[in-house]
């Protein structure tokens, strides 16, 4: 059999990066108990990814009446790497990182 | 073509202007700075149709040149010592990359102690790199290397980078007369730069980005190191094009002086190649056959040249001013590789001219005394030595 050798000569990507899910990388998932939850957006900040993003107030419950006219947050699990950061910053210890499971057949 | 007097590094500027890069990138390093200089020149005169780049290190140039490069012009630089060793990871990106840039680089020793004298550790140093290397003896090889290294590297089946040596001060700052080809013969010569991919607005590529062990990493490198071997044939078919337009013959990847019927061949890189070749002369008026051989590309290396230099001669005296400490230096160590199991001839290491210590012509005679003798006895007496060391009347003259 012939050697198959690329086409370009180095390597060209023709598709945006983010096409690469990395979330696959992760041994450990954070996530969000939305009862302890604050929004103080803490974990957006300090995430490296970043792969936690604003989602719209109403979208998860909130512990208080007044925290329900700001913007929640969730995880983009295609990206997170499970580093634990989130989890660590976070001053209600509202993110659990909770071992990723094999999928069964 | 006019006839102008010019140092070496002069003719480096004068091969770049011919060439039309569109992006120059450098940073002053002694003995390199005329290069840039004169270019910055040209540049500022309006003679040279080029952006000129400063940049904050020697590092930041070859990126600034990795990146204009990219999008689809001719590039630039020129560095020593020092500045080429601080570039050495953008080096291996270039290669990578598949970006043809042509680089002077005026062979420099490496500091402690400081020493801006000739010496060629620089730019062994990054034999590795993915980088065509040759290595010139004049000042008009300076000039016509860099036209055929824009010309071989930017061939689609090659794609490589190509850094032009030329000796510190014995080249850069000498002058001599050099043969300044007219631009539209140039022009007809190396053609317009037409790279198989560029960045363009509109059509959105990504170069370099990662790529897991089950990509072709390993292909890629495959294919350099494919590149890399083809290029003996395009040094062979390029010089042998460049000498029916301009006139000037070079041998391809060897020169040969005096080596046909010669009892012991010397192998040098760069301009002790000119020196030993009036020793030869004189050596063989005294009926010593000795002869020459001045390796001018080290990478790719010829060791097919090497394997036939051994087959008409008794010995081999492998001359290096670099080393590589732990075992021999580059030409020689190679050298010899080249010729494991294909001849039996006796190969010695001789160290000469570290940091820019002249190389007289009767230490190059003594050399071949040497070299005379090992192939008279058929064995040699050690295979490394340091050659003029302070103190040492072995070699005191």
């Amino acid at each position: 059999m012939p050697i198959i050798l690329p086409e370009d000569p180095t390597s060209i990507a023709r598709e945006p990066s983010t096409e690469n899910k990395t979330g696959g990388w992760r041994t450990f998932r954070p996530v969000i108990n939305y009862e302890k939850c604050i929004r103080c957006y803490i974990c957006w900040k300090f995430c490296p990814e970043p792969a936690i993003y604003f989602a719209s107030p109403d979208k998860y419950p909130a512990p208080k009446e007044a925290l329900k006219k700001f913007d929640t947050v969730e995880i983009n699990y295609d990206y997170c790497k499970g580093c634990g950061i989130c989890a660590n910053e976070c001053p209600t210890k509202a993110i659990d990182m909770v071992l990723e499971e094999l999928e069964e057949d | 073509m006019v006839k102008m007097i010019l140092t070496g590094n002069e003719s480096a500027a004068w091969g770049a202007r011919l060439s039309r890069p569109k992006v120059v990138a450098a940073y002053p390093i002694t003995p390199q700075t005329s290069i840039i200089e004169t270019i910055a020149d040209f540049i500022a005169n309006g003679e040279m149709d080029a952006r000129y780049i400063r940049v904050e290190s020697e590092h930041s140039a070859m990126a600034a040149c990795i990146a204009a490069q990219n999008t689809g012009v001719r590039t630039f630089t020129a560095t020593s010592a020092h500045g080429l060793t601080l570039m050495h990871e953008l080096l291996i990106w270039a290669s990578g990359a598949r970006l043809p840039i042509v680089m002077s680089v005026v062979n420099r020793a490496m500091a402690p102690p400081w020493s801006v004298w000739t010496d060629q550790m620089d730019s062994m140093a990054q034999r590795d790199t993915g980088w065509i290397q040759i290595y010139v003896e004049n000042n008009q090889e300076v000039l016509d290397s860099i036209i055929m290294s824009y010309k071989i590297g930017e061939k689609h089946h090659i794609l490589l980078p190509t850094m032009v040596m030329e000796d510190a001060f014995i080249l850069s700052h000498t002058a001599e007369t050099v043969d300044v080809p007219d631009q539209k013969v140039v022009d007809d010569f190396i053609g317009e730069y037409d790279p198989p991919f560029k960045l363009e607005p509109g059509n959105p590529e990504g170069y370099g980005s990662l790529i897991m062990p089950e990509g072709p990493y390993m292909e890629f490198r495959y294919m350099i190191a494919k590149a890399m071997d083809d290029v003996r044939n395009e040094i062979r078919k390029t010089v042998e094009e460049f000498a029916q337009v301009f006139g000037r013959e070079y041998a391809p990847l060897v020169e040969e002086y005096k080596t046909e019927d010669a009892d012991a061949i010397m192998v040098v890189l760069g301009t002790i190649g000119s020196t030993a070749k009036d020793v030869v002369d004189w050596m063989r008026e005294k009926g010593k056959k000795v002869g020459l051989a001045r390796v001018r590309y080290f990478r790719p290396f010829p060791y097919e040249e090497i394997r036939n230099l051994a087959n008409k001669t008794d010995m081999l005296g492998i001359v290096d001013r670099s080393y590589t400490f732990g075992y021999g230096a580059n030409l020689y160590t190679e050298s010899k590789a080249a010729l494991y199991g294909h001849s039996s001839v006796p190969v010695k290491n001789y160290v000469m001219g570290l940091g820019g210590r002249d190389i007289k012509p009767e230490l190059i005679a003594k050399v071949f005394e040497d070299m005379l003798k090992i192939a008279k006895e058929g064995q040699v007496d050690r295979e490394i030595e340091w050659v003029g060391l302070q103190g040492d009347e072995r070699w005191s003259l």
